[in-house]
């Protein structure tokens, strides 16, 4: 029959429909969904569903049973381990909300040469909602941990590309100090709704600063380890970078891989989308947001000379810790012709962006070069 | 970026397709429905014959691209597609570009921690689509901006 047959390019879901992305979203891979934001799609200060990245390394679950749905604390270092429903999270713990920047690890993957392996990321792979749930530090607490405590690891619904069920896709974490501060939730709602399925609904771990990955998704089960976490995703060359720097396309040993901890500083210009064309007498108003992983942006400057000289622009202080910081500055060309507006965030270490793309890993991970937008005077 | 420019250029294409395919069903339904109301009505073909057709084109070329995955055709275009877009999507193919030896690497580790299965002579004929039809660049330090969409911006 015909009626009712589709041709093959049809049946794929329209994931911009899917996931409620905005159209200039770009998808990377479709099996399983990667889609990258754009550096003006990411404007808003709280950054909305449709312009966040999605990241996936396994299949998003189906048929999520909310009203049943289990977290289990275990693992060799608590004293016994203890499970709750999704309402004993909701009622019996103090709740917490705040704006958490998320960056992908291999957020501008692409830049790097010789390439790396992966998901070709652009600028697009980061964002900083609102997250609400309650502190991991109060239900570990609850639970109790054992002195040799370690690392927390997730433990997640989603399932695995090769349909394997004994198989996790994904399985990280973070030592038991950053599972201990105030801002790392088990979150379950973003932007004061449930957290939408492809952002982790119903249970998300998010863990502010350090790359996504940490942030585990659907996440129904959290172990306390005695060792620093050994699950997918945590071993070999994944999330890690060389210990000590190596030249481009060098050869690194496993064990001279080291886990990404706090991402570094960096910073996007949101507005004006890249391309614009001024008339010489008009001031460029700019803005964008600025981020330092654990630590705070002390400082943001832009140039229009490819970093000859450089102006401050304002910056406000983070809505709370791990949130990311807006800036902004009026700019005046000088002359007509072709410029770039190059942006550079300082953080509290004094530690800057590179204009160039830092040093060469063998998976593309933590490139935090410098942002920048073309635009034309006439 | 050049790769991103020839992936929205395959996007772009793929999208163009699935019109062409939407477009091709249509016509095939209105064919079908005219069969059903005037069934002395001939095209010169039957609607099995048609539906074939169809069906067929799953791994039809156009403009020397697969439709379906978005890969270059040239020689070990099916071995790959067999082979690499059963667990992942062929776009994560095209955006990785890497030598011989790291795709060989890269086959290895998805054997030893994705459940690929062994490709046996297969693996020499994938490596050489790779490497030839989506070589590395050089991209340096930092490339220049390009593929600029100019817009006036207004106050």
């Amino acid at each position: 029959m015909l009626e009712g047959y589709t041709p093959i390019a049809l049946q794929d879901p329209d994931p911009f429909e899917l996931f409620k992305k905005h159209k200039d979203m770009l998808v990377l891979n479709d099996k399983p969904w990667n889609i990258e934001s754009k550096a003006h799609l990411l404007d808003d200060k709280i950054t909305p569903n449709s312009a966040m990245f999605i990241r996936n390394n396994g299949r998003i679950p189906e048929n999520i049973d909310a009203s049943n749905w289990v977290l289990t604390i275990d693992g060799e270092s608590v004293k016994q381990p203890k499970s709750y429903s999704l309402r004993d999270l909701k009622t019996k713990f103090k709740q917490h909300t705040y704006q958490l920047t998320l960056e992908c690890g291999g957020n501008g993957r692409s830049e790097y040469d010789p390439p790396a392996k992966g998901n070709q990321w652009s600028v697009g792979a980061v964002h900083c909602a609102s997250w609400t749930g309650v502190r991991l530090k109060d239900i570990l607490d609850d639970v109790g941990m054992k002195d040799d405590a370690v690392y927390i690891a997730y433990h997640s619904a989603d399932t695995h590309l090769s349909g394997d069920p004994s198989k996790e896709p994904i399985s990280r974490g973070c030592p038991v100090s950053k599972a201990m501060e105030a801002e790392t939730l088990l979150a379950f709602q973003m932007n004061g709704k449930d957290i939408p399925l492809a952002h982790g609904y119903p249970l998300r771990l998010v863990a502010g600063g350090w790359p996504a990955s940490v942030s585990g998704k659907w996440v129904n089960r959290i172990s306390v380890r005695d060792i620093v976490h050994d699950g997918p995703k945590m071993t070999g060359t994944a999330y890690r970078v060389p210990c000590k720097s190596v030249a481009p396309g060098e050869k690194v040993k496993d064990e001279d891989m080291c886990i990404i901890e706090s991402m570094p500083v960096k910073s996007l210009i949101t507005y004006p989308k890249t391309g614009a064309m001024i008339k010489k007498d008009k001031t460029l108003s700019i803005r964008g947001h600025a981020w330092a992983g654990d630590f705070e942006v002390s400082k943001m400057e832009y140039s229009i000379d490819f970093g000859a000289t450089w102006e401050t622009c304002a910056l406000d202080k983070p809505a709370n810790r791990l949130a990311w910081q807006h800036f902004s500055a009026d700019i005046k060309f000088p002359k007509t012709g072709y410029y770039e507006v190059w942006a550079r965030a300082t953080d509290s270490n004094g530690v800057s962006q590179p204009m160039v793309v830092p040093g060469w890993n063998p998976k593309g991970y933590l490139n935090n070069a410098c942002h920048r937008i073309a635009v034309k005077v006439s | 970026m050049i790769e991103d420019k020839d992936f929205q250029e395959r996007i772009k294409k793929a999208e163009r397709t699935a019109y062409r395919a939407a477009f091709v069903t249509a016509i095939a339904s209105v064919l079908l429905l005219i069969t059903i109301y005037y069934p002395s009505f001939s095209f010169g073909a039957s609607n099995t014959e048609v539906l074939a057709e169809v069906e067929a084109d799953e791994d039809r070329i156009e403009n020397g691209i697969h439709v379906r995955t978005g890969l270059k055709e040239a020689a070990g275009l099916m071995t790959v597609v067999n082979n690499c877009t059963n667990c992942h999507s062929s776009k994560l193919v095209i955006q990785n570009r890497m030598t011989e030896e790291r795709w060989n690497e890269t086959i290895k580790w998805m054997q030893k921690k994705q459940g690929l299965w062994e490709l046996g002579d297969d693996q020499k004929i994938i490596v050489d689509y790779l490497v030839k039809n989506y070589p590395p660049q050089k991209k340096g330090r930092r490339l220049a901006l390009t593929d600029i969409e100019w817009y006036e911006l207004e106050d």
